[in-house]
């Protein structure tokens, strides 16, 4: 019993490294560069949630602060890419990597100035609320969590498989040049990306906040679904979740039942041991470069 | 307007362009040498810091500027020789073998971790390396019994010739200590620049395919690469343990590793001078905006209160507005303001232009 | 005697055969051209050469060597250089810079004594200085040679590709499409300088081409090739006039 209560929760912690980590895959996939950023993000929409929907700030009601939000995020995504990121078209990736860290500084910082450095939860309906399955008891955001996620991930991965859209999408990024010739806008298509990253950044932020408290570092979350990510095989939507929900599970089991010391140390050891025996992640695709 | 005539090729071989070039590098020398007597003890300080991690940029710089793997995780090659250095001097070996020896070990580590990561590329490398700082807090911390875990360890100067070495004590010889390493690894770097092992760095990081077809062995190269920038790193973490007297586990964490690739993109990567002109920033930055707020707090009656992030996000800011504007660096735009003189009247915006290219997947279907 | 030698080599990418069953041979001190349409496998050829890919089925030999034995590096070290179709150039070395590792193959020093810079080193830069500035000359690239390669137009990185090549000493040079993309006149001189290739130098020449009237102006024999398999072998008249080539062109323009 004991073991599936932790199974729970680390699964649900799992389901936001996972949204974290669709962002990561979403912004790869199409354009090829990776938004270390994407943690702070999550904190941003955290945020943008609380000052807009929490009594001590605007007060709004959740389930019209909740499409405001999501908006902001999208907008904020958008922009990001028109502003910044597109200026980087044709640069190398690691460009691209640098900046985010970069700016995952400035995001950090400018949410401690305008939100401060006290951790805050978000206030929302769902609180304290409790479903009881068997001898389980759940709490409602972690089902909303769950469910929210797994929802969220079919949606996309069906989006980028199935659609025509979508298939453009891919194929924008894997040669700019010829998808631009093929007459797919290239550029507006990044955009759409970038904005839509920024929304999936932001309903997992909006669930983490539900369901514990935000802070600007929380956003350093991001690293732990950059493993997922990479242990889910960078590119594969279903593989990011995933790995997600495998570094979610690990991380309450080891601390239960691993040594103090060792315990934290399990998702980047697995992280390693990915990289060194299956690069390309657990669910991976071949690179090889043409000449 | 300035021309250099080229006469015989040993002007391309020598390291510096013109007899003129060679003069204003030697007075810099000399300004800096004399350092001690130009400024006060915490001066003093802040300039060996920036030795130090110029030091440390150098390191990173012939891994990440001249062979293009991306490293996230030097802060735990700084660790390394930083424990190594002061575990050698606690058993007894002498300062000058201890610190030699500190950066050779060091390079050693650095193989060990080239090897498994000779396959990943570009993110899965930065993020390889990241993962490993990030648990190098953990393994010194585990490793109590050699490391002295969360109390961590202290030590107090070193005995060079009999002779005192201390940051707090003798700062002067401490700055000198740090200069001739600064010296002689930058002679080092620049020999391996105009010799072969330095231009296949560069061939790797440019072009794999084309390297391996001009008979550079791709996996050798990138393996010595990391020996070799590793090595330096650990030599700039034995000085920066001098430096900072007591350490422990968090001392080096993830955020000196972030911290150091940044400096080293925004003083211009692929180049000595950036990893001096990088530390530059980083090491006066904190003084610049300290005395900044001073000044603003007096001007219109604010506080002083500390901004908890205000130097990370400064920086940051910096950061983006480099990669945006100038991608070269501080270097690139002192060539260009150099070119510009030296070119003077006849200096055309173009002349700098980058060719973009359009990014082709690596990735097949 | 010949100096490359596929036999029955077959290379498949998942499904696709891109070389299927080839057999020919590269003889000494001759111009070997390949033609055929796009994606016919001729790149691919030069890619199994350089041993970036393990073939599926047959044996490539260079001057009595198994070629199958060597790493990708090793195969500059017998002798066999190469340019590639979509130009890989060192990008933000300059050009003097990019020769020079060309020189990689021929380098006596190690990492003490270059860190040092010792006699033997200079002297050794020395050496490659003057192999390089005899290539500078003859490709007429004095102009550039202290230019970075990011700033430089098309047709002179063309031109400092086989410049690079030449200047690892080959036996053997690979040229991927040489002309493509130049104009006329650098066509032009880019047949003479092939032909001063295989004549002053003695350096054999394996191409690939599109452009017949540089083929069949400078090349020997031609080997005709689609989907990864021979059509024709033979001298330019006669592949050029092969009905299955002809047919091969048709159908394709069709
Ligand atoms: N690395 C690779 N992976 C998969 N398919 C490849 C690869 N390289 C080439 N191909 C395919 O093999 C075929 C032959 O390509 P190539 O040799 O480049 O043709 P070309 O004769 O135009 O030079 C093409 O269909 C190409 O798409
Ligand atoms: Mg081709």
């Amino acid at each position: 019993m004991d073991n599936a209560q932790l199974l729970i929760s680390g699964l649900a912690n799992g389901c936001v490294y996972g949204l974290i980590a669709l962002g990561f895959v979403l912004i790869y996939k199409a354009t090829e560069a990776v938004n270390f950023a994407q943690g702070d993000f999550m904190m941003l929409g955290a945020f943008v949630t609380i000052g807009l929907t929490n009594t001590e700030y605007m007060g709004l009601p959740f389930w019209l602060a909740l499409p405001i939000s999501l908006g902001i995020m999208g907008a904020l995504g958008y922009l990001l890419d028109r502003l910044i990121i597109r200026r980087l078209f044709g640069e190398s990736q690691t460009a691209v990597v640098i900046l985010t860290i970069a700016l995952g500084f400035v995001i950090r910082f400018v949410a401690g100035l305008i939100w401060g450095h006290e951790p805050q939860t978000l206030q929302n309906p769902l609180a304290g609320k409790e479903v009881r399955f068997g001898g389980l008891v759940l709490g409602m955001e972690d089902v909303a969590v769950i469910v929210v996620t797994i929802l969220l991930t079919w949606g996309l991965y069906v989006f980028f498989s199935k659609t025509r859209l979508g298939l453009a999408m891919q194929g924008a990024s894997q040669n700019q040049l010829a998808a631009y010739y093929m007459g797919i806008p290239v550029k507006r298509v990044q955009g759409i990306i970038w904005a839509l990253a920024g929304v999936v950044a932001g309903i997992a932020g909006i669930l983490f906040a539900a369901k514990g408290s935000v802070d600007p570092t929380t956003g350093l979350l991001g690293i732990k679904a950059f493993a997922a990510a990479v242990i889910g095989g960078f590119g594969s939507l279903p593989g990011a979740l995933a790995g997600g929900l495998i570094v979610g599970v690990i991380e309450p089991f080891a601390s239960r039942y691993i040594a103090a010391g060792y315990s934290q140390i399990a998702p980047y050891a697995l992280l390693l041991a990915v990289l060194i025996f299956r690069p390309n992640g657990l669910f991976s695709q071949v690179r090889v470069k043409k000449v | 307007m300035r021309i250099v005539f080229k006469t015989d090729y040993m002007q391309d071989i020598r390291p510096w362009k013109d007899s003129f070039q060679l003069t204003m590098y030697l007075i810099l020398l000399v300004i800096v040498a004399a350092a001690p007597w130009l400024l006060d003890d915490f001066y003093l300080g802040e300039l060996t810091n920036v030795l130090i991690w110029a030091i440390a940029g150098l390191g990173l710089m012939i891994l990440t500027g001249h062979t293009g793997q991306v490293s996230l995780g030097h802060a735990a090659f700084l660790a390394f020789g930083c424990y190594a250095n002061v575990i050698l001097i606690e058993a007894g070996v002498p300062f000058l073998i201890a610190f030699p020896l500190a950066g050779i070990l060091t390079g050693i580590a650095g193989v060990t971790v080239a090897i498994p990561a000779l396959r990943l590329h570009g993110i899965y490398l930065a993020i390889f390396t990241m993962a490993l700082s990030i648990l190098m807090d953990d393994v010194i911390v585990l490793a109590e019994p050699i490391t002295g875990g969360v109390a961590g360890k202290y030590l107090g100067g070193v005995e060079i010739f009999g002779h005192l070495v201390d940051r707090w004590a003798t700062p002067d010889q401490f700055f000198w200590l740090v200069l001739i390493v600064a010296i002689f690894v930058t002679l080092g770097y620049i020999n391996l620049l105009r010799a072969p092992l330095g231009r296949s760095f560069i061939a790797v990081r440019d072009s794999e395919v084309s390297a391996q077809a001009m008979g550079v062995d791709v996996a050798k190269t990138k393996t010595l690469s990391f020996a070799l920038s590793c090595a330096v790193t650990g030599w700039a973490g034995a000085l920066m343990g001098l430096y900072a007297g007591a350490f422990n586990n968090e001392t080096f964490s993830v955020i000196i590793s972030i911290q150091l690739l940044m400096m080293i993109v925004i003083g211009g990567l692929g180049s000595i001078h950036g990893a001096f002109l990088g530390a530059i920033v980083i090491g006066f930055l904190p003084q610049f905006l300290s005395i900044s707020k001073e000044y603003v707090a007096a001007a219109f009656g604010g506080n002083t209160v500390a901004i908890p992030g205000l130097e990370f996000g400064i920086f940051g800011a910096i950061l983006i507005c480099f990669i945006l504007f100038e991608p070269m660096g501080m270097y690139g735009r002192w060539l260009k303001i150099r070119t510009w003189f030296e070119l003077f009247p006849f200096y055309r915006k173009d002349m700098f232009k980058r060719q973009k290219s359009y990014l082709k997947t690596e990735r097949l279907r | 005697m010949s100096m490359l030698e596929f036999e029955n080599v077959t290379l498949k990418f998942g499904g696709l055969t891109a070389v299927n069953d080839l057999s020919f041979e590269v003889q000494e001190g001759e111009v070997f051209a390949i033609v055929g349409p796009n994606g016919a496998g001729k790149s691919t050829v030069f890619n199994l050469i350089s041993r970036f890919y393990d073939p599926y089925a047959g044996s490539i030999r260079f001057d009595g060597h198994d070629l199958l034995q060597v790493k990708p590096s090793g195969v500059a070290e017998y002798g066999v250089a190469r340019t590639f179709q979509n130009i890989e150039l060192f990008e933000h070395a300059t050009v003097l810079q990019n020769l020079l590792v060309g020189r990689h193959r021929h380098r006596k020093t190690n990492l003490v004594s270059e860190i040092l810079f010792t006699p033997s080193a200079r002297r050794q830069e020395l050496e490659n200085r003057e192999k390089v500035e005899e290539i500078i000359d003859f490709l007429d690239l004095q102009a550039f040679r202290d230019k970075m390669i990011s700033g430089l137009p098309y047709g002179v990185r063309k031109v400092v590709e086989v410049a690079r090549a030449l200047a690892t000493d080959p036996k053997l040079l690979l040229l991927d499409e040489p002309a493509s993309g130049l104009s006329v006149e650098e066509t032009t001189d880019m047949r003479w300088w092939i032909d001063d290739i295989r004549r002053q130098m003695g350096i054999t020449v394996l191409m690939v081409e599109h452009d017949m009237g540089l083929v069949s102006g400078v090349s020997d024999r031609v080997l005709a090739m689609a989907d990864g398999a021979k059509l024709a072998l033979g001298t330019p008249a006669e592949v050029q006039s092969h009905p299955a080539v002809v047919e091969a062109y048709l159908g394709k323009a069709s």
